[in-house]
């Protein structure tokens, strides 16, 4: 079925779709962000695809990468219980791609998340704001920039701690 | 005057006896009928991903604990399969068969909790008394197989720290023999007593494309009539030896959930049955050096055994770079972890597929037209755990 996606993906958005990996434990296709939406409504809402349900939404950060902020998107068709992992990246100044919870109801908190610990703006939400953290905080705490210890500390040697 | 209608705003939550836990719900309520409600989350926050991405693998089992406090062994045990997964270790069957067993006693911890929940928020308080008497033995065989009762931390990374002891196979057996009693009397008291069938048939229902489209799992989906479930489906620790039924809802309401739970709890006992008498002989840990600690008169009496064991505790472990998502059947959904490890001692990203995070935002809609008490049926029937949707 992996040849299947591919090549009903590659038909319809051709260069769009960079790179489709069977070698880990999921099938992941990696597609250029403007086309994510249309992307996920393609597997969705093509019959022979049919992938129903969106298992989860999240967000990464690479901050070393000419694209550093990426969604991934785990979509799962109960039929013919497959699997499908989508991942897109975007950049870092301006990380801003289309919302799929036109498609999914379920994106709606998952999108929201994604945006408070990333800080990546998904277009056309119907309530994009901060779910987990408060109101007025005013960074995106699972970027890489922020260490999980105050890294001023000095009474905590890393070496000894094998970090 | 004119004939404009007015909505009374009512505050319920964060702190309410009926919400189990901190929820706040911003209730917009026309009488005693809901027109709309807004759901605040998060009072129990505490970013257990961005703490994962600074320790060992080991030590992120205890943040597992703490997601679904009510089965916690589902959540160590489906974490510890992930980095199985990641480093490519197949366990044997007698570890598969003990993981079984004490991720079904989970489940029906998690069930008892919840059902007889259903049962005190619909007025009948003696049910829940009743059966938390069970649910403390259960903790006793935790107590006796890892030494802890509601956090567990139980098993390790490729296995567990000790078999099982004699003592805690009686009292697993005692149990199994005392629970079905206990549950046909809990039956009796709720399952076709006409004052609850009243107060929970045809509350807070859902459609089973709704059901999908929101990203239900679990009991909640099932009840809905969708035959989901990754034991099955995905079939993990050797969950495909045994044979058990799921059990299927119609209208996905209040009372098909409670009926959907109670069912899994006697598919939960007969697993559990079926797995301690098929319990084969042999190592109740695999040969994974990276994670399992030298037996103790080495570390006392050997240079290289103490290294060792010294290394993995401070977690100097590297594990090979890899991107897994496993999952496995919590006891309110689909509990997924996604991980990407770069290399290093820590993984690179952890992300945590919470079931109750995902289906609790369907609740507006579930509630919506219905009365205020019919709502916290609904609420307490969907199972949300504060711990695990906050994360």
């Amino acid at each position: 079925m992996d040849s299947e996606i591919t090549g009903i993906l590659k038909a319809k958005f051709d260069l769009d779709i960079f790179e489709a990996d069977n070698t880990s434990d999921m099938f992941t296709i990696t597609v250029s962000y403007p086309v994510i939406h249309g992307v996920i409504k393609e597997l969705k809402e093509n019959p022979q695809l049919n992938f129903m349900f969106l298992t989860t939404l999240c967000g990464i950060h690479y901050p070393d990468r000419e694209l550093p902020l990426g969604v991934v998107y785990h979509l799962h068709n109960f039929h013919e219980n497959k699997r499908v992992r989508i991942k897109t990246f975007l950049p870092s100044d301006d990380p801003t791609i289309s919302t799929v919870t036109d498609l999914f109801a379920t994106a709606n908190w998952m999108e929201r998340e994604t945006y408070d610990f990333y800080g990546i703006i998904f277009e056309g939400h119907p309530n994009l704001k901060r779910i987990l953290n408060v109101e007025y905080l005013d960074y995106f705490p699972m970027r890489k920039e922020f260490p999980l210890e105050d890294p001023t500390r000095e009474d905590k040697d890393d070496r000894f701690f094998g970090r | 005057m004119s004939e404009e209608k007015t909505y009374t705003t009512l505050n319920l939550g964060p702190i309410h006896p009926a919400t189990h836990g901190i929820f706040q719900n911003v209730l917009t309520i026309d009488g005693e009928k809901i027109v709309n409600t807004e759901q605040t989350i998060g009072y129990i926050h505490r970013a257990f991903e961005k703490i994962a991405e600074r320790r060992p693998y080991y030590q992120i089992a205890t943040l597992t604990d703490r997601l679904n406090y009510c089965s916690a062994p589902i959540n160590n045990i489906g974490w510890q399969m992930t980095v199985e997964k990641l480093l490519g270790i197949k366990t044997n069957k007698k570890i598969d068969y003990m993981r079984i067993i004490l991720m079904e006693l989970a489940r029906i911890t998690d069930h008892l909790i919840c059902n007889s929940v259903i049962g005190v928020d619909s007025g009948a308080l003696t049910g829940f008394v009743y059966v938390f008497q069970e649910r403390e033995r259960v903790y006793e065989i935790y107590e006796e197989v890892c030494g802890a009762r509601l956090t567990t931390n139980m098993g390790r990374i490729g296995g567990f720290e000790r078999d099982f002891t004699s003592t805690a196979i009686r009292k697993i057996k005692e149990f199994l023999e005392r629970m079905p009693k206990v549950l046909r009397e809990f039956e009796k008291l709720l399952l076709r007593n006409r004052i609850f069938m009243d107060r929970t048939m045809g509350v807070g229902p859902i459609s089973a494309e709704k059901a999908i489209n929101y990203g239900f799992t679990g009991p909640n989906i099932r009840a809905a009539g969708v035959d989901f479930d990754i034991r099955v489906m995905n079939p993990y620790s050797s969950y495909d030896d045994f044979q058990f039924e799921l059990p299927l809802g119609t209208n996905g309401d209040t009372y098909d959930r409670f009926c959907v739970r109670q069912e899994e709890i006697w598919q939960s006992l007969k697993l559990i049955r079926n797995a301690l008498d098929n319990l084969p002989e042999g190592k109740h840990f695999m040969e994974v050096p990276a994670f399992c600690l030298p037996p103790k008169e080495y570390v006392y009496s050997k240079m290289e055994a103490l290294i060792w064991h010294f290394k993995i505790v401070m977690g100097e472990i590297e594990v090979p770079q890899g991107e897994v998502y496993h999952s496995v059947e919590g006891a309110n959904g689909e509990l997924g972890f996604y991980l990407i490890s770069d290399g290093g001692r820590t993984p690179y990203r952890l992300h945590f597929r919470r079931p109750c995070f995902i289906y609790y935002q369907a609740l507006p809609e579930m509630i919506r037209g219905g009365v205020l008490s019919d709502a916290i049926l609904t609420m307490s029937s969907m199972n949300v755990i504060a711990g695990e949707l906050d994360g």
